[in-house]
């Protein structure tokens, strides 16, 4: 605040009317009323933040704090009763995600290398507007696309790696941009520098570029995994749910943490209930677990 | 693939890229990389035609007007559907959504760049962004099961005060337009936050300091150098965030009644956007036909999203064209 009145005060005194005693008051009330206003929108804006993550912490913690969470299956668990764990929908959900990276990452590293080492011209920038345009798309439309070609014109069954498939194109976007925004900040010096040494550029990208760049890489993947783990809409187009434990990518239905949410949620009853909230709880960890990681990988290595 | 190397070889010519040696690594890997481009470039265009041409034979078959219809009678032999109460539920619930998120994030914004202390500013910045890693059925819930019971009785007031306007018309609803649009203002709240934050900052400090050796208080300098600096970056963030509104599935399902044969102006009706009703029916797909009726619904979406972000996208190229 003190900058503001030391800035103003010699400059208050010229003004036609407001004479030597600083500000008109009209001036100043609207100064100090959007002060308010600007401080209130922000506090405003953590109230359901911090409502939602007590919603689920205070509901769904007491599930938790039971290791049969972490390890046994809705098997044989009826909404009716109390017990039973996450461990299938934790597992579908992580091995959806892996999946989805495995593909995801390597076509948008190699696109964010397009666009900044090798993009001129028209090509680059049709695939810049693309990424933008991926960005936006609706996942239910990523999932029905997938749909359309998975199960209409393949006539393959919903399984987890159609799912991984919808989420590959949630993804691609998130890593190519936070990807070429790290490849930006490689300074042209030491692409220069190889160069110079007769080092030829594909060398130069995968032995300098990508190494400099390489903790920014891994936060944007990081977040794009928090992205896509946090998805519905694929797996109600794509990926039944399944009370038991599935470990196979390509044959019969999967868990998911959100199906897993979305199967309770229908169930009117207390143990689904809690059910319901302890899932959530997992979920919102898993997810805020991958983005502080990101975000820690992020501060403590950034490019220099 | 020979058409993509090709591409890219003799784009690489005439900037004078002398660094690709031609060498066989130096091929493949400027071939991987343009094929990846070239693959993003594709999938949207895959995307589009596979939507279409699933979507087309359904439309064919459809008795009923597309555009203009109500009726969604997908599951006996004849098709009668069309998007006309799915596209104003859709259009509405978002256009809601973005009048309350807007001017809070512009707020927010704000604070986080010209309000906030200087070292608490990153801190509280990624405090906003938590928001966002909030998946999107956790929101739905909490909508559900929390939220709801504190919007009714604003439902209520707001139905005594201006209920002889039709978009206020009181009816007796539990899950509306207006709880879905509460909900989906704050999940499209720190997209556009995170935007206008960049663009404020962007602010040349020099237009700030003449605004303030002119005399102006910290909110005339606001005023005249911030907002009108960053109001194309403001304008595309609030239409990426339009375009996450409208394509947002699994809350509004949660949220929304479904109301199926009634239908209202009102924003305190119930109904069903086009995600919510792709995502109700994805139980019932089963044959060609009628997954196809949704996949044309998919379709309109698509469409939909796509010029939103498009336009997004040109208004905040025009901009880094007038400041370079």
């Amino acid at each position: 605040m003190s900058t503001v009145t030391s800035s103003t005060e010699p400059a208050a005194a010229p003004p036609v009317g407001a004479g030597l005693s600083g500000l008109s008051r009209g001036r100043s009330v609207t100064n100090s009323v959007m002060t308010v206003v600007v401080y209130g929108a922000f506090l405003l804006a953590l109230v359901p933040l911090a409502w939602i993550l007590w919603t689920v912490l205070s509901r769904g913690y007491s599930l938790l704090l039971d290791q049969n969470w972490w390890l046994t299956s809705q098997r044989g668990i009826t909404p009716r009763r109390v017990g039973g764990g996450a461990y299938h929908a934790i597992l579908g959900t992580l091995v959806q995600a892996a999946v989805c990276a495995l593909i995801a990452v390597p076509i948008a590293v190699f696109t964010a290398i397009y666009l900044v080492e090798y993009g001129r011209g028209k090509l680059a920038r049709a695939v810049s507007f693309m990424v933008d345009i991926l960005t936006g798309i609706p996942s239910i439309v990523a999932a029905l696309f997938i749909y359309a070609v998975w199960v209409t014109t393949f006539g393959l069954q919903r399984v987890g790696f159609a799912v991984s498939l919808a989420l590959v194109m949630l993804m691609i976007p998130v890593v190519v941009r936070s990807t070429e925004e790290m490849l930006k900040l490689v300074p042209n010096e030491l692409r220069e520098a190889s160069y110079a040494l007769g080092v030829p550029k594909w060398k130069t990208i995968a032995r300098i570029v990508i190494p400099t760049a390489l903790s920014g890489i891994i936060t944007g993947v990081l977040l794009g995994l928090a992205r896509v783990m946090g998805e519905t809409a694929p797996l109600l187009i794509l990926g039944p749910y399944s009370a038991s434990i599935n470990t196979s990518l390509v044959d019969g239905p999967m868990a998911a943490l959100p199906t897993m949410i979305k199967d309770n949620f229908g169930q009117a009853l207390q143990p689904a209930t809690d059910r319901l909230w302890a899932s959530a709880l997992t979920l919102i960890l898993l997810v805020l677990l991958l983005n502080g990681a990101g975000r820690v990988v992020a501060r403590f290595s950034a490019v220099r | 693939m020979t058409s993509i190397t090709g591409h890219s070889e003799a784009d690489a010519g005439p900037s004078g890229d002398m660094a690709a040696t031609g060498r066989v690594g130096d091929r493949v890997f400027s071939a991987l990389a343009t094929g990846s481009g070239v693959f993003v470039v594709s999938l949207i265009g895959l995307v589009a035609a596979f939507l279409l041409a699933q979507a087309v034979p359904s439309l064919m078959d459809n008795k009923a007007s597309f555009l203009t219809s109500r009726e969604w009678q997908v599951s006996a032999g004849d098709l009668r559907f069309g998007i006309a109460d799915l596209l104003w539920v859709t259009v509405i619930s978002s256009v809601i959504a973005m009048a309350i998120a807007v001017p809070i994030a512009i707020g927010v914004a704000l604070f986080l760049t010209q309000y906030a202390p200087r070292r608490l500013a990153r801190p509280f910045a990624s405090l906003i962004d938590l928001l966002a890693a909030v998946p999107s059925i956790v929101y739905g819930i909490w909508g559900y099961f929390v939220l709801r019971d504190f919007v009714q009785p604003v439902q209520t007031f707001v139905e005594s005060a201006l209920g002889w306007f039709p978009l206020f018309a009181p009816l007796t609803v539990s899950g509306t337009i207006f709880l879905a649009s509460i909900v989906l203002a704050i999940m499209i709240l720190p997209i556009i936050t995170a935007i206008s934050r960049e663009v404020f900052d962007q602010t040349p400090a020099a237009h700030k300091e003449a605004a303030l050796a002119l005399g102006a208080t910290r909110w005339e300098m606001v005023r005249t150098a911030v907002l009108p600096f960053g109001k194309p970056g403001v304008i595309s963030a609030s239409m990426l965030g339009l375009g996450r509104a409208l394509g947002e599935t699994i809350a509004v399902t949660l949220l929304l009644s479904v109301t199926r044969g009634t239908f209202s102006w009102s924003a305190f009706a119930g109904g069903e956007t086009f995600a919510s009703r792709i995502a109700n029916g994805s139980a019932e797909f089963d044959t060609p036909l009628k997954t196809g009726a949704y996949i044309a619904a998919g379709l309109v979406l698509f469409v939909l999203t796509f010029a939103v972000n498009a336009v997004a996208r040109i208004v905040i190229e025009r901009r880094k064209a007038f400041s370079e």
